[in-house]
C-alpha cells in the first residue's frame, strides 16, 4: 500500500489515541532517539501498540513495528487490513507448528530490515487485576541474544487496560501516560531465566502505582 | 466610542499585556532562572491561551459557549475518572457518563428545556447509574464506586453546564447581553483565583488548612475576595446588578469559589496527586483551572435566577 496513506493512517491513529487519553510519553531513564531498538511494555488492551506508537517521534514511528498475534489480527479481512496494510504489524503465530516459519525468523527479519520493534513478552493480554504482570515467554530473551546491539526499552502502559478492556469495542475516555525506562542489555553469562525475571523487574519498577505504595 | 464587547476585550488584552510585560521584566533583571518564575510565564502564556479559545467561543454565541463547555466537561471528566478507582463491571456505565449524560446534559442546556436540565443528573442519573451498576453484579466496593461516579458527573458536568446556561435566562430588559453575564462570573471568579495566588506569594503567612493545602492561605484568601469583589463592584456594568449588587454577588461567587479548590485539593490528596492533569500548560488540568468555576456557577445562575428572571 501506498507510503503516504501508511503515514496518514498512523497520524490519525495516534491522533485519535490522544483525543481519547491525552497518553502522554515520560521518559525515564531513556530519550527518543532514532537508534533501532525493541520496546517492550505490558499489555492488556488492543490498544496498546497504538498507544505506545504514538508517544514515539514521528519518524520512528514510521520505522516501527509491532509483533501481533496473527491468531487474532489474521483472523478476518478487516484485522488483516489493519495489521497487515495500515500499521505494518509483524503477524506471528503463537503456537509454534512443525513446517510453519519459526516467529523467531520473522522478528528477526524486521531487525535486519533496520527497524525497530514493539513486543508484548507476556504473549498475550492480561486480564488478571491482581496480578500487574504474567511471566514472561522466552521470545525477549531470545531477540536479546540474536541481536545484542539492539537496545531494549522498558515501556510500562498506563491506564490501558480501563481505556479498552478485553472484548470491549467502545474506548472509555481516561488519560494514559507511557513510561520509558533505561535500557535493559544481556549480560555476560546471564541465563534465560535470570534475564527475563531481570526485563520484568524492570518493567514493573516503571508502575507509578508500585512506586506510590512502596 | 467603543461598545461594551469591545471595551471588555480591550481591557482584557490591557491585562494580559501587562501580566506579560511584567513576567518578561522579571525574567531580565533574576539573576538566574528559578522554578516559579518560569510557571509564572507558563501560566501567563496559557491565559493568553485561554482567552483566545473563549474569546473565538463567545463568537459563536449560545451554540459556541455549549460546545466549548460540553468540550471542558469532557476533559474534566475524563480526569476525574482517571483518578477514582473503577473495575472492569463499570464499563458500560463509564461509557455512559460520556457518551450520553454529557451530550444530552449539554443539549438540554441548548434547547432551554430548564425543568429537565435541572434535574436530569441529580435525579435521574442519580438513580439509574447505581442500577446500572447493581445489573453487573459486581458488588465489590459498590458505595464507594457509585458514589465516586455520581460526584464525577455533578462536578464535572452538572455543575459545569451551569456557566452556558446563563445564556438562556430570561432576563427582562438584558435581551443581547448574556454572554457579558457569562464574562463577569468567569472573570470574578477566574481574577479571584489570579488574585488570591498573588496575595497568597505576597503575604502568605497562615494556612487556612495546612493538612489540605499549605498553599491556601488567609492572607491569600481575605486579600483575593477582597479585591475580587470591589473588581466585580468595578464591572458592574457587565450585569443587570447595581455595583453594590456586583460586589455581593461577586464575593458570594469567589467564595465558593475558594471552596471548590479546597475540595478539588482534597480529593487530589486523598488520591496521592498534585494536578489533575496536564492539558493545561503551567495550571495543571482542567480541573485545576475550573475547580472554582464549578463550585460558583450554580449558585451564581440561580441568585440571577430568583431575584432577576421572570
Amino acid at each position: 500500500m501506498n507510503k503516504l496513506v501508511k503515514s496518514w493512517t498512523s497520524s490519525l491513529l495516534a491522533g485519535f489515541a490522544w483525543v481519547i487519553t491525552g497518553v502522554r510519553p515520560i521518559w525515564s531513564g531513556s530519550a527518543p532517539s532514532t537508534r533501532q531498538r525493541i520496546y517492550y511494555a505490558n499489555h492488556a488492551s488492543h490498544g496498546d501498540f497504538i498507544l505506545l506508537a504514538s508517544c514515539l517521534p514521528r519518524g520512528e514511528r514510521a520505522r516501527t513495528r509491532a509483533v501481533a498475534a496473527a491468531d487474532y489480527w489474521g483472523s478476518t479481512r478487516l484485522r488483516r487490513l489493519i495489521a497487515n496494510d495500515l500499521l505494518s504489524t509483524v503477524l506471528i503465530e503463537r503456537k509454534v507448528s512443525e513446517g510453519a516459519p519459526h516467529p523467531m525468523q520473522a522478528m528477526l527479519q524486521v531487525l535486519a530490515e533496520g527497524d525497530s520493534l514493539i513486543i508484548f513478552p507476556e504473549g498475550t493480554r492480561n486480564t488478571d487485576d491482581a496480578q500487574a504482570l504474567l511471566p514472561f515467554r522466552s521470545g525477549l530473551y531470545n531477540l536479546a541474544t540474536a541481536r545484542p546491539d539492539v537496545e531494549l526499552v522498558p515501556c510500562w502502559i498506563e491506564n490501558m487496560s480501563r481505556v479498552l478492556p478485553k472484548g470491549k469495542f467502545l474506548p472509555v475516555p481516561l488519560l494514559c501516560r507511557v513510561i520509558f525506562g533505561a535500557p535493559v542489555a544481556l549480560e555476560l553469562n546471564e541465563d534465560r531465566p535470570a534475564f527475563l525475571a531481570r526485563a520484568r523487574e524492570a518493567l514493573l519498577a516503571l508502575d507509578p502505582r508500585r512506586k506510590r505504595s512502596t | 466610542m467603543l461598545n461594551d464587547y469591545q471595551l471588555l476585550s480591550v481591557g482584557l488584552f490591557a491585562i494580559l499585556a501587562s501580566a506579560s510585560t511584567v513576567s518578561f521584566a522579571l525574567n531580565r533583571h533574576a539573576a538566574a532562572p528559578t522554578a516559579t518564575l518560569a510557571n509564572l510565564t507558563e501560566r501567563i502564556n496559557a491565559w493568553w491561551a485561554m482567552v483566545a479559545v473563549l474569546g473565538f467561543a463567545l463568537l459563536f454565541g449560545k451554540n459556541g459557549l455549549v460546545v466549548l463547555f460540553a468540550l471542558i466537561s469532557f476533559f474534566s471528566l475524563r480526569e476525574f475518572v482517571t483518578l477514582t478507582p473503577t473495575r472492569r463491571s463499570d464499563y458500560w456505565v463509564l461509557i455512559g457518563m460520556f457518551a450520553i449524560i454529557i451530550p444530552v446534559q449539554y443539549w438540554l442546556v441548548w434547547s432551554e428545556w430548564y425543568g429537565l436540565f435541572v434535574i436530569f443528573i441529580p435525579v435521574y442519573c442519580f438513580l439509574l447509574m447505581p442500577a446500572m451498576t447493581a445489573l453487573s453484579g459486581d458488588t465489590e466496593h459498590f458505595l464507594e464506586r457509585i458514589a465516586a461516579q455520581q460526584w464525577a458527573v455533578m462536578i464535572s458536568v452538572y455543575c459545569m453546564s451551569h456557566v452556558p446556561a446563563l445564556m438562556t435566562l430570561p432576563l427582562p430588559g438584558f435581551e443581547g447581553r448574556h454572554l457579558l453575564l457569562v464574562a463577569f462570573l468567569m472573570i470574578t471568579v477566574q481574577g479571584s483565583d489570579v488574585l488570591q495566588y498573588i496575595f497568597g506569594k505576597l503575604f502568605g503567612r497562615h494556612a487556612v488548612a495546612p493538612r489540605v493545602s499549605p498553599s491556601k492561605t488567609w492572607e491569600g484568601l481575605l486579600g483575593g475576595l477582597a479585591s475580587a469583589s470591589l473588581l466585580g463592584a468595578a464591572l458592574y456594568w457587565l450585569t443587570p446588578f447595581t455595583p453594590l449588587q456586583a460586589g455581593l454577588i461577586a464575593f458570594l461567587s469567589c467564595s465558593m469559589g475558594f471552596l471548590g479548590g479546597l475540595v478539588a485539593s482534597a480529593i487530589k490528596r486523598d488520591q496521592g496527586v498534585k494536578d489533575w492533569g496536564h492539558l493545561i500548560g503551567g495550571h495543571g488540568g482542567m480541573m485545576d483551572r475550573a475547580d472554582s468555576l464549578v463550585f460558583s456557577a450554580p449558585i451564581f445562575f440561580h441568585i440571577v435566577r430568583y431575584f432577576w428572571a421572570v
